[in-house]
């Protein structure tokens, strides 16, 4: 038997450690960004159709949307390219031309990450009229049916959103409840097992509309006379 | 140098089906469960996500392969996870190309696609050793072992919890699916009632191998 300990192999430099990593990541990066550079343009207008969709089915009766913006002193402005991070609220008009809704975006945690939800106002009926989910994250099969299910849709299609005499708030908050347990207009009847998404869409929906829909009722004529 | 520990008398073809069949990724080896359970709620969801974890697995697996005697073996891991995190931001960027639909289906999980252990453990147990067209050949097989899984989970499911297949009805219109099967737990009784299946196929092949020298022997 030998007592020679056997040979350690050769040992790495810090510059073959660096190098390949350097390296590596250069070619990532170059891959990643000519993914980008490829597919932005289409997502883009993805994203632009996807959401002239929704807007056209959150309002029902709707055929054409345009895009505002919320200006100083509160009143909206009329956008082709609106600035990074502003607000954005979108004019629903008929064949004729003429306003029958509001979509307004609205976004909140879910059970896993942001969803961003958008749903439709109708002066004319005081009322939510269609909630259409533009970004969700949750769990395929449970905190999705937040999209699909027929009963919680229902929800949505005429949740009263009346302004209080002074029309500075509504006059009943949106209050999700209990699966089943609806008896005003103003609730909202959350899933069973989608507990926490359902709620959290009713939760972004009444702080939302506390805000947006009393300001839009203010200024309703921004909507309806600009071109 | 390194010497590449592909068994000399493995051909390109079993390779293959070792993925496919043999070692399959999701009903033998039971990696990856995390999209299987979760995305496989139909057969659309499931084909994509195979498709894009095919994706994912063949490309790392190459750039991994290609590079293996440039990568330090202090840095191995490191560098793959940038390997594989860079095949699924191109693959994530490409299905919100292709579908914005597919793409709010599949959800978070696209992007978990860069901790699927089995895409990890492909690129360290075989790409990191052996060349680039075995290491491509065996990130085909592994990729449609996972995708064969993810369809025959996602078909079941489809088919009993909304009556369609890749979305077409397959009942008439009063149907009522047992939605159990569209949650996750449904995803676990379907990869169970699988399993059970192709063990019990495997067992009888194994039972008439042995039987069959037997039957020789004996005249029969």
């Amino acid at each position: 038997m030998s007592d020679a300990a056997p040979p350690l192999p050769a040992p790495t430099s810090a510059w073959h450690m660096y190098r390949a990593m350097v390296g590596i990541g250069l070619v990532c990066g170059l891959l990643i960004v000519s993914a980008f550079v490829l597919t932005g343009p289409i997502i883009s207008r993805n994203k632009a159709a996807a959401l002239q969709r929704a807007i056209l089915t959150v309002v029902p009766g709707a055929h054409t949307a345009r895009t505002f913006q919320l200006g100083d002193g509160g009143r909206f402005q009329l956008v082709t390219r609106a600035a990074r991070g502003a607000p954005l609220v979108y004019g629903a008009y008929d064949a004729a031309g003429h306003l029958v809704g509001v979509a307004v975006e609205a976004q909140g945690m879910g059970y896993q990450d942001v969803i961003r939800i958008l749903y439709g106002y109708a002066p004319a009926r005081d009322a939510i009229v269609g909630l259409a989910v533009l970004d969700l994250r949750d769990t395929p099969g449970l905190g999705d049916r937040v999209e699909h299910d027929a009963q919680f849709l229902r929800n949505f299609e005429q949740l009263d959103v009346r302004l209080d005499a002074d029309g500075a708030a509504l006059a009943h908050a949106l209050a999700p409840v209990k699966p089943g347990a609806k008896h005003e207009t103003w609730q909202i009847d959350t899933i069973t097992g989608a507990t926490v998404t359902s709620s959290a869409v009713a939760g972004m929906l009444r702080d939302s509309a506390a805000v947006w829909i009393p300001r839009i009722r203010r200024h309703l004529a921004d909507f309806e006379r600009q071109e | 140098m390194s010497v590449d520990p592909i068994e000399p008398t493995a051909t390109l073809g079993d390779e293959f089906f070792k993925g496919v069949w043999r070692e399959n990724p999701t009903f033998v080896q039971v990696l990856g469960m995390c999209p299987v359970l979760a995305v496989s709620n139909s057969a659309r969801n499931a084909l994509a996500m195979g498709l894009a974890t095919t994706f994912v697995l063949v490309g790392s697996n190459a750039v991994v392969s290609a590079l293996r005697r440039f990568i330090p073996n202090q840095v191995r891991i490191t560098t793959y996870i940038l390997i594989i995190a860079t095949f699924v931001t191109v693959v994530d960027y490409v299905i919100q190309a292709i579908s914005l639909d597919l793409y709010k289906a599949l959800g978070a999980f696209i992007a978990l696609i860069v901790v699927n252990c089995f895409i990890l453990g492909r690129a360290e147990a075989f790409a990191a050793k052996n060349p680039v067209l075995p290491s491509i050949v065996d990130g085909l097989g592994m990729g449609a072992g996972f995708c064969w899984a993810l369809l025959c989970i996602g078909g079941v499911r489809e088919i009993l919890g909304s009556g369609s297949l890749f979305g077409l009805p397959l009942f008439h219109a009063g149907f009522q699916g047992a939605t159990l099967m569209l949650l996750p737990s449904g995803g676990f009784f379907t990869l169970a009632g699988w399993m059970l299946l192709l063990n019990a196929l495997r067992q009888r092949r194994a039972r008439r191998a042995a039987a069959a020298p037997l039957a020789l022997v004996e005249g029969r």
